[in-house]
């Protein structure tokens, strides 16, 4: 079986950001796989080790991003496609998507599998797109995978509880925490790994899609309501003065 | 100009308040660029929901028969209805329902798509989308190039504005077309009473809540206040509370009116799941806890003498 899991770079959640026009300044950020991609990964890596075949990490983004494939390859996919894009607009969720199924068209996959979403743009938006493109089912949140022939089982989260769904494959899964336990790479892994090919495509050799949307700028946060800590002498005290604080300054209870 | 189309969301036979925010939100596109907010109500037996709808702006009421929900089925559902509405802007809900199907509406509908929006303005006749990205540690202001726009929008984030719209209902006659995954069996009772993505009021529980039955005078204030019950990663991996309470990076994102975390430190990973509630409330015995940073109102105290003292006050309010 073939399984094509996808892989985001994304900044580390403790680097800051510092803001450009309409990018960010890449200076000093320390880039990771999105921690979903890993639960994607891992998912891969343990459906080989079961039923044989192979597992095909792919990343769309400029060079910086073979970094994370570098890291795929040290926890155990078989082989790493870049899709080479310069100046990637990371917010263009259609542009990507259309890049990967076109990627997946042409080596053809029994299952893609990408995390639910990346924590750079939460947009929950490329793994399902990447199904409609193709024309397959998807399943979003899976947090338990069973395959049997051709057939797939999932526990899907839903709002308020989960849900077993069924499908037949090709299939394109999102992965939620506790679908698994993401490996560490090894350090044999992560020697061997500076070895391995990666594969480059670029958009032309994918469809070369348009771009869908457009940064019009980027801008800091708002400002925070100004805080302060409440005086009290006892637990009373302090629940008088919250319950005031909420009822009457902010009024939202 | 087309309409403006949004998908209105209902959960146990109720309608969801995401849906009058995104009504809401879409009038005021159909206003600034001259045109009419139809909603659209997809289930069965839905059309009690109209006057709702048309309260806060819309024009049309469109409805579609369904029987359960089923994100290829609505996706084909709504884009088979935009298209012959020819629709300009689509608005949906970025819940767990919105997730699943608008990534499908915008490829059917050849769209780029902005996901998460909090913020909608117009600019030249163009829907400008503010979201946050990279955790909330900035905001990106984002247009779409594609003749139709499409975006979902998070809960919680825009303002509910009585005005009255028309309303009028409209029966539409769509299939759901085939779907390519079978349902087959969903289990609710792990879940929560309200829920936390959608909830406007937030009591979460960290380290600092010592074991899982402690929870109980969390649940208890929740109940009290009509809040969500949330958690931090600390909690869950704890083993005190399922995931499905997590708040921050490999849990929920929030944007409730109110956040009052209980023993709870305020990692980064945390506050990027909750950085963007309006008002924080900490309560934490040490007063070094970062959370305190963000805190609107902070109390250097033991939640445990504190948070039954808060229950209390609020019962005495409430009768």
């Amino acid at each position: 079986m073939k399984v094509v899991v996808l892989v985001k770079q994304v900044p580390d959640t403790e680097t800051s950001i510092k803001l450009g026009d309409k990018s960010i300044n890449e200076a000093g950020i320390k880039w990771i796989i999105s921690p979903y991609d890993e639960f994607a990964i891992e998912e891969g890596i343990k459906l080989r080790e079961k039923n044989g075949g192979e597992v095909i990490a792919v990343t769309v983004g400029p060079d910086r991003t073979q970094e994370a494939l570098r890291t795929a390859y040290a926890m155990g996919v078989d082989k790493a496609v870049h899709i080479k894009v310069d100046n990637y607009n990371t917010f263009d969720s259609v542009f990507t998507s259309e890049l990967i199924a076109n990627f997946v068209k042409s080596v053809g996959a029994d299952l893609v599998i990408s995390g639910k979403q990346s924590i750079d743009t939460d947009s929950s938006q490329v793994g399902v797109q990447v199904a409609e493109f193709l024309g397959w089912g998807h399943v979003a949140l899976a947090t338990k995978l069973e395959i049997n022939g051709s057939t797939a089982k999932i526990v899907k989260e839903i709002e308020g509880g989960n849900a077993e769904v069924e499908a037949a494959l090709p299939l394109v899964l999102t992965a939620q925490k506790g679908l698994n336990e993401p490996r560490y790479p090894s350090l044999k892994g992560i020697m061997t790994a500076k070895k391995k090919p990666i594969e480059t495509k670029t958009p032309a050799d994918l469809g070369n899609p348009a771009a869908s949307i457009e940064i019009v700028s980027l801008e800091p946060p708002p400002p925070r309501i100004p805080g302060r800590k409440l005086e009290a002498a006892d637990a009373e005290g302090f629940a008088v003065q919250l319950v005031k604080a909420l009822r009457e300054e902010a009024k939202v209870i | 100009m087309g309409n403006v189309l949004v998908v209105a969301e209902i959960k146990d036979g109720v309608l969801k308040k995401i849906s009058k925010e995104i009504t809401s939100a879409g009038k005021k596109i159909a206003e600034a660029i001259g045109t009419q907010v139809e909603v659209l109500l997809i289930g069965e037996g839905v059309e009690k929901f109209a006057s709702e709808l048309a309260a806060v702006g819309a024009d049309k009421v469109l409805v579609a028969q369904a029987s359960e929900f089923h994100p290829e089925a609505y996706a084909n559902i709504i884009a088979t209805i935009a298209k012959e509405k020819a629709s300009s802007v689509i608005l949906m809900p970025h819940t767990g329902q919105g997730k699943d199907y608008s990534p499908r509406v915008a490829i059917k509908l050849k769209a780029g798509i902005v996901a998460d929006a909090v913020g909608i303005s117009i600019d030249a006749g163009k829907v400008i989308a503010k979201k946050p990205i990279y955790s909330g540690k900035a905001y990106a202001n984002i247009k779409v190039n594609t003749p139709i726009q499409v975006f979902t929008v998070r809960p919680n984030s825009q303002e509910i504005i009585e005005k009255a719209g028309s309303g009028t209902v409209e029966q539409v006659n769509v299939s759901a077309g085939e779907v390519k995954t079978k349902i087959v069996s969903t289990n609710l009772s792990g879940g929560a009473k309200i829920q936390l993505t959608e909830a406007s009021i937030i009591v979460s529980g960290g380290r600092g809540m010592k074991g899982p039955e402690n929870f109980a005078i969390l649940q208890e204030l929740c109940d009290t206040i009509g809040a969500a019950l949330g958690a931090s990663r600390a909690a869950v991996d704890a083993g005190w509370i399922p995931h499905s309470h997590q708040v921050g990076q490999t849990g929920k994102t929030v944007s409730p009116n109110c956040y009052i975390a209980c023993g709870i430190s305020g990692s980064i990973q945390h506050m990027a799941g909750m950085g963007s509630s309006k008002y924080i409330v900490a309560i934490n015995k040490d007063p070094d806890a970062p959370i305190f940073k963000v805190a609107t109102f902070g109390i250097v105290a033991d939640l445990f003498e504190v948070v039954p003292a808060v229950t209390k006050e609020f019962k005495k309010v409430f009768g």
